[in-house]
């Protein structure tokens, strides 16, 4: 793995601003992806995740979104200050993005090999037959057989349909592919299958990925790097070993609790009392503080920061700490 | 301890267009009193509808359905009303299944009206505050509607509804799958808790194959209409026998980094319930299929105490003989 850094984002601010209220969907997010690298972001509904990657790829829907304050630098260059050309340019070809319901991404009035076509015809300068011949290549790839070309999405079930999505966001060599939960709508085989697909092709390709997802199952087995978020703040990051096997944010630690575990303890599930704040209107200080069970009076009042080299947590307290004060 | 359900040969099917859609096809099991068991399976495999069937809320194709010595198919709309007293379901979305126009308390208290089990209004009130506080309720909550719950809330709320009318057995449709979670771990554990306290016998369906492994006593795997396996947990995932839950067991993302699983990925995905072709439904996917598996139909059989599979090389499996390659 090369060390160059092909995105950074630097304190990002995402708000929905309507009449009516105002909903604080990012707050203050730091990260940064190398080449080749996978980053899992977690986060329970309503968390950012999605908004997020949005941002990333200049499709906050705007109005009610707008990025208030941050930077987001991929390849050196700041995308906020982009324009619209710029960004169409940089969409497909620099990055790209997997949504999660593929039943909805796909033209339904098109022939999957003309909604394909169409890509590489409006990225490439290349002929019709020569972006056919791309086209039917990387479906083959994908384990998607050239005599579907002319069906339409509807004749495709949705592991399918996914393939061809992922097809059609790894056409123009992206440098860093979003998959916002690519596998959340399909079945545990069918998971398997496409969750194989897009690691091999990350490699075979040298893409960095951000698999966004709220299964921490998934990021374990396919990223290096994880980054859970809660309330619109990353709390806790690092590579995928430190962070699966001593968590240091409390909320990190209890959702390891929640997840019934396939072994013979069956043990009772420890649950997080509560549930996600809601984002109009976030509490003070450390936005998990209503349901820490190792709260203090300062996490009322003070946010903390990210603390750590390498492996960081948003948290006054270290490890050891909470233990005593549990 | 006696079944407090027993499925015969229950089989359902829907009339479509080109045929039959066999989705409920040929199913046998018993359920112990207090016991959960647990269903698990792929969309369209027919897990939600064989929970409907078994509360009639299908009317079956065939087969019988004995609950608790009698067999409910052969029941009049009248004596089934009755029935519903004692068997309740908890439906997947939370969103969906209460009425918005409805306060918490009116929803709890429909059941306890519609069956006529309290005479004054008191009483009936009372019973409402006490199964709020069964399920971790406040008081507050009383007058509130439902578009004021998140979804754990909610399905509090649906869960107190089911209970209102002290059924014994309650049919739970992916009750935990719309919920983050940080809440699914407190429904479940809600679940088990009531269980406990009031002896309650579930059916658990859910694509969820960890969720059911935690609070089911045996688990059913279903394949297109079908159970392939049937076993007590922990032996379903120690010693699964069926190619398709050895498979479906690999695939489940685990979060334990220590221990790297070996993953089968299965080739193709699950066919049609249509007009279901003779053989082993899995055969199409299965890298063992041999002749009779195409051309016969496998029975499900118990190959070790309380262990079913419907598989003709079963015998293979269990000595070692047939093993996935794995990556």
């Amino acid at each position: 793995m090369e060390n160059t850094k092909i995105l950074e984002i630097n304190n990002l601010h995402v708000q929905y601003i309507t009449e009516e209220e105002t909903v604080n969907a990012v707050n203050g997010v730091s990260l940064s992806i190398c080449k080749g690298e996978s980053l899992g972001l977690v986060g329970e509904t309503g968390a950012g995740k999605t908004t997020t990657a949005l941002s990333i790829m200049q499709l906050v829907p705007y109005p009610p979104g707008i990025i208030t304050d941050g930077e987001i630098i991929f390849e050196g260059k700041d995308l906020i200050f982009n324009t619209e050309r710029e960004n169409q340019e940089m969409r497909g070809n620099g990055i790209s993005m997997i949504f999660q319901d593929p039943m909805t991404s796909l033209n339904p009035i098109m022939t999957i090999g003309e909604q394909l076509l169409e890509v590489v015809l409006t990225h490439k300068k290349v002929t019709r037959e020569e972006g056919k011949r791309q086209v039917i290549e990387l479906l083959k790839t994908v384990g998607v057989k050239e005599d579907r070309y002319n069906d339409y999405p509807h004749q495709f079930s949705g592991g399918m349909k996914q393939r061809v999505v992922i097809t059609m966001a790894l056409l123009c060599n992206p440098k860093l592919l979003i998959a916002d939960e690519p596998t959340t709508a399909l079945d545990v085989t069918i998971q398997a299958q496409v969750l194989d697909i897009i690691s091999d092709l990350q490699v075979k390709f040298n893409m960095s990925m951000i698999l966004i997802t709220h299964d921490l199952g998934v990021v374990a087995e396919t990223c290096d790097k994880v980054a859970i978020m809660y309330a619109g703040e990353i709390i806790e990051a690092g590579t995928v070993e430190d962070v699966y096997t001593v968590a240091k944010h409390p909320y990190t630690r209890g959702l390891f609790e929640s997840i019934p575990k396939l072994d013979d303890k069956n043990e009772k599930l420890v649950p997080i009392s509560g549930s996600t704040p809601n984002a109009v209107d976030l509490p003070s200080g450390c936005y998990f503080h209503p349901r820490c069970k190792y709260k203090q009076e300062i996490c009322e009042r003070e946010s903390p920061t990210l603390k750590g080299e390498g492996h960081q947590y948003k948290c006054h307290f270290s490890l050891f700490e909470k233990e005593e004060l549990g | 301890m006696k079944p407090l359900v027993e499925i015969k040969n229950l089989k359902k099917y829907f009339t479509v267009p080109n045929g039959y859609l066999h989705a409920v096809d040929n199913l046998s099991f018993s359920i112990p009193e207090g016991e959960t068991l647990g269903i698990v399976g792929e969309s369209g495999c027919g897990k939600s509808t064989l929970g409907r069937v078994i509360l009639r809320l299908h009317e079956p194709t065939s087969g019988q359905i004995v609950y608790d010595g009698m067999d409910i198919t052969t029941f009049n709309d009248e004596e089934m009303r009755k029935m519903r007293k004692h068997m309740q379901i908890i439906f997947q979305d939370p969103y969906a299944s209460l009425n918005p126009r409805f306060t918490v308390s009116q929803i709890i208290e429909e059941p306890l009206k519609l069956h006529k089990i309290y005479s004054n209004d008191k009483e009936r009130k009372k019973r409402v505050e006490d199964l709020m506080e069964y399920v971790g309720l406040s008081k507050r909550a009383y007058n509130l509607y439902p578009h004021e719950f998140d979804g754990g809330r909610r399905q509090r709320v649906v869960i107190a509804r089911a209970l209102s009318v002290n059924p014994k057995f309650i049919v739970c449709d992916e009750p935990v799958s719309a919920l983050d979670v940080s809440v699914q771990a407190q429904i479940l554990n809600l679940m088990i808790e009531l269980q406990e306290k009031l002896g309650l016998t579930y059916i658990f369906i859910s694509h969820d194959l960890s969720v059911v492994k935690h609070i089911s006593t045996n688990i059913g795997v279903m394949y297109l209409g079908q159970m392939i396996e049937k076993a007590p947990k922990n032996e379903m995932f120690k010693k699964p026998l069926h190619p398709y839950t050895i498979a479906l067991l690999s695939a489940i993302p685990s979060i334990n980094i220590r221990e790297k699983k070996k993953k089968i990925i299965l080739k193709g995905e699950i066919g049609s319930p249509i007009n279901p072709k003779a053989g082993c439904r899995f055969s199409l996917r299965c890298p063992f299929a041999v002749e009779q598996c195409v051309s016969c139909d496998p029975e499900l059989i118990e190959v070790e105490k309380n262990h079913f599979v419907s598989c003709f090389r079963y015998k293979e499996v269990i000595d070692g003989t047939l093993k996935y390659e794995t990556k």
